[in-house]
């Protein structure tokens, strides 16, 4: 539990996280997954609550300092210094560490080879997140910590750093990051963490989590002459193949577990009240529409 | 050896100084630019070349260029009006009136006028045939180390010190602090006093640089001779430069922000360039502030500088300033370390 004057940020969390798996805390700003990886990482001391991390404890002093050993560890927001170039970047975070890959080695990992002469200011925004991330692997850790590693990132840099992290996870390495966005969490996490206002609101696998919407696809619809001719909610929940009905202001999206039975029916019931569709679209369930589900709130904006 | 952390941190601070332009004018050109200016303007050049007016009337032109023979003055014949205007605009510093008596219009409070009446008093008689009445001999000195530049050169060595180990410690550390480069740091197993340390070993190679530029353009430029051995003005400049890091260290251990530790280490330095004789000897000020003003380190770094630099001390006879400058450092140190902010 931490809490910052009146608010508590983070309470009562219970996580356990396994050995070679990738793990996700996910939500939206402001949930609590950033002072949750902190006090993980020992850069924040919780108000209660233990951890312990690959058996160890943040104690202080030596074993605080061996714990460090075994960590990678990527900050939201750190600025690493303009005016030095990338090899000397690497070259000062390896000097920490008794265990150590060489600079050419974590360059070459996460793709840096090229800029290893250049000044850490003039490299675009992915490719200093990479070096943050290369910054994190030079120590060989047994477990990387990533921050939001992709936030602000444009799509091909994002995949770059999924590249990364993949490399990682195949050579047998444990990752534990934070994300609001929810292809990432899907597409890098084993496990995932739905978090909201400090609290664990969902647990398990990607796959089990949206299982757990009772359906695989979701249907969104908005009608051209607004809310007079629309159905009911207890109407379109009972259109078959539909498990689950969320309206908001300017749609309703309907959890369905068989498209090609709900949309001709859902077709046939908005033919039957006169109602004309201003947009009809489908797609495979996602964690959003988890979070959806169980918040009421959309995760970007939320 | 390379790759030991310290070694990487130290590289990593100077790398971060030498590849900033503006840095390397504030610390190595700046004060040179000033002893150069103010070593031009305070120039010793004696009281130069006395004006003198002769009003106009029988005789002026015999008693002018009488005047203008004798070293010192030029003489010129003018109107009554003219003359009065320029003496009293101090354009000319003595209105001779030729007859008899030969009168003398001057203000005698003004040194000048005084030293001109003196001069022009001296060619008058003599042109009556006044002889010596005693032999006298001249004999001319100038006493290296008495000159404004002597004074000026060990006071910029000292404020020098003390701006580019405030600036040079408390403005990286929280330059890191807000980029959070610190944390970042704090989540490797960095030893913290390594950190601290690298800071004091960049500084003490940027010192020696500082210290040759100034004192060798000193030489260069004016002829400022180190009187005492070189070997105590590097002791008393280590010291000096540690100790300031130390109060840098102090300065930034809590700001979050550069504006913050902008404004405090502005409040720190500000008095001392004023009140530690920096530019002006420190005796000006009362009696009741010597005891304040002697106890600044910057103050004593002077004074150590100077006893050296110009009077030729040992470092045996600079225990008290010595002590005052090693005091603000340990102590500076020792609390900026109880209440450093890490991240």
């Amino acid at each position: 539990m931490k809490r910052y004057a009146d608010v508590v940020a983070v309470a009562g969390l219970d996580l356990t996280v396994n050995a070679r798996e990738c793990f996700g805390l996910l939500g939206p700003n402001g949930a609590g997954k950033t002072t949750t990886i902190e006090i993980l990482e020992g850069l924040t001391a919780p108000d209660r609550g233990e951890v312990e991390i690959l058996g160890m404890r943040w104690t202080g002093g030596a074993s605080t300092r061996a714990l460090r050993e075994r960590l990678g560890i990527q900050l939201q927001d750190t600025q690493l210094a303009d005016k030095l170039t990338v090899e000397e970047t690497v070259r000062l975070f390896r000097s920490f560490y008794r265990a150590a890959h060489s600079v050419e080695e974590v360059l070459g990992l996460v793709g840096l080879e090229e800029k290893r002469t250049a000044w850490v200011g003039k490299l675009s925004g992915g490719q200093k997140q990479r070096l943050a991330v290369a910054c994190a692997l030079v120590s060989r850790p047994d477990l990387l910590f990533l921050d939001e590693p992709t936030t602000g990132l444009d799509p091909q840099s994002r995949r770059q750093l999924w590249d990364v992290v993949g490399r990682f996870r195949a050579a047998g390495g444990t990752v534990l990051l934070t994300t609001h966005y929810m292809e990432e969490a899907e597409r890098l996490c084993d496990r995932v963490a739905i978090m909201d206002h400090g609290k664990v609101i969902a647990l398990g696998t990607p796959r089990s989590l949206i299982a757990s919407l009772g359906a695989e696809h979701v249907v969104e619809f908005a009608l051209a002459d607004g809310a007079t001719r629309a159905p009911t909610p207890a109407e379109l929940a009972a259109l078959p193949g539909v498990r689950a009905v969320r309206p908001a202001l300017d749609r309703t999206a309907l959890t369905v577990a068989e498209v090609h039975r709900a949309v001709p029916a859902l077709l046939g019931l908005l033919e039957r009240r006169g109602a004309e569709l201003s947009l009809l679209a489908t797609h495979h369930a996602t964690l959003e529409d988890v979070f959806v589900s169980l918040t009421g709130r959309q995760l970007r904006d939320a | 050896m390379r790759d030991h952390p310290l070694v990487q941190l130290t590289l990593a601070r100077m790398r971060e100084f030498y590849r900033e332009p503006e840095a390397i004018f504030w610390v190595f050109g700046f004060p040179i630019v000033l002893a150069f200016a103010l070593g031009i303007a305070f120039r010793n050049r004696g009281p130069g070349e006395l004006r003198v007016a002769v009003l106009r009337g029988a005789g002026d032109s015999v008693l002018a260029t009488a005047l203008a023979r004798a070293p010192g003055l030029r003489a010129a014949v003018l109107d009554s009006a003219e003359a009065r205007l320029q003496l009293r605009t101090g354009r000319v510093a003595l209105l001779v009136v030729p007859g008899d008596p030969v009168v003398y219009r001057y203000d005698s409070t003004r040194t000048e006028s005084r030293l001109a009446r003196l001069e022009a008093d001296e060619v008058v008689q003599r042109a009556r045939g006044r002889a010596d009445a005693a032999r006298v001999q001249d004999q001319r000195v100038t006493e290296p180390g008495s000159r404004y530049i002597d004074f000026l050169i060990p006071g910029l060595l000292g404020m020098n010190l003390m701006g580019s180990g405030l600036w040079g410690v408390g403005f990286s550390v929280v330059q890191a602090r807000t980029k959070k480069l610190l944390k970042r740091f704090m989540a490797t197993p960095m030893r913290r006093s390594h950190y601290l340390l690298s800071f004091i070993l960049s500084r003490l190679v940027f010192l020696f640089l500082e210290v040759a530029a100034l004192v060798g353009f000193g030489w260069w430029m004016f002829h400022v001779g180190v009187r005492g051995s070189f070997s105590a003005v590097a002791f008393i400049t280590v010291l000096g430069a540690l100790s300031f890091a130390g109060l840098g260290m102090l300065v930034a251990s809590r700001a979050r922000t550069i504006e913050a530790v902008s404004g405090l280490m502005n409040l720190v330095m500000l008095p001392m360039w004023i009140l530690s004789g920096t530019f002006f000897s420190y005796a000006r000020f009362p009696e009741a502030m010597q005891p304040f003003v002697k106890a600044l380190p910057l103050t004593a770094l002077n004074d150590a500088l100077r006893a050296v630099m110009i009077e030729g001390s040992r470092l045996s006879e600079l225990g008290a300033p010595l002590g005052i400058v090693t005091a603000w450092g340990v102590v500076s140190f020792v609390v900026a370390l109880q209440i450093f902010r890490w991240r």
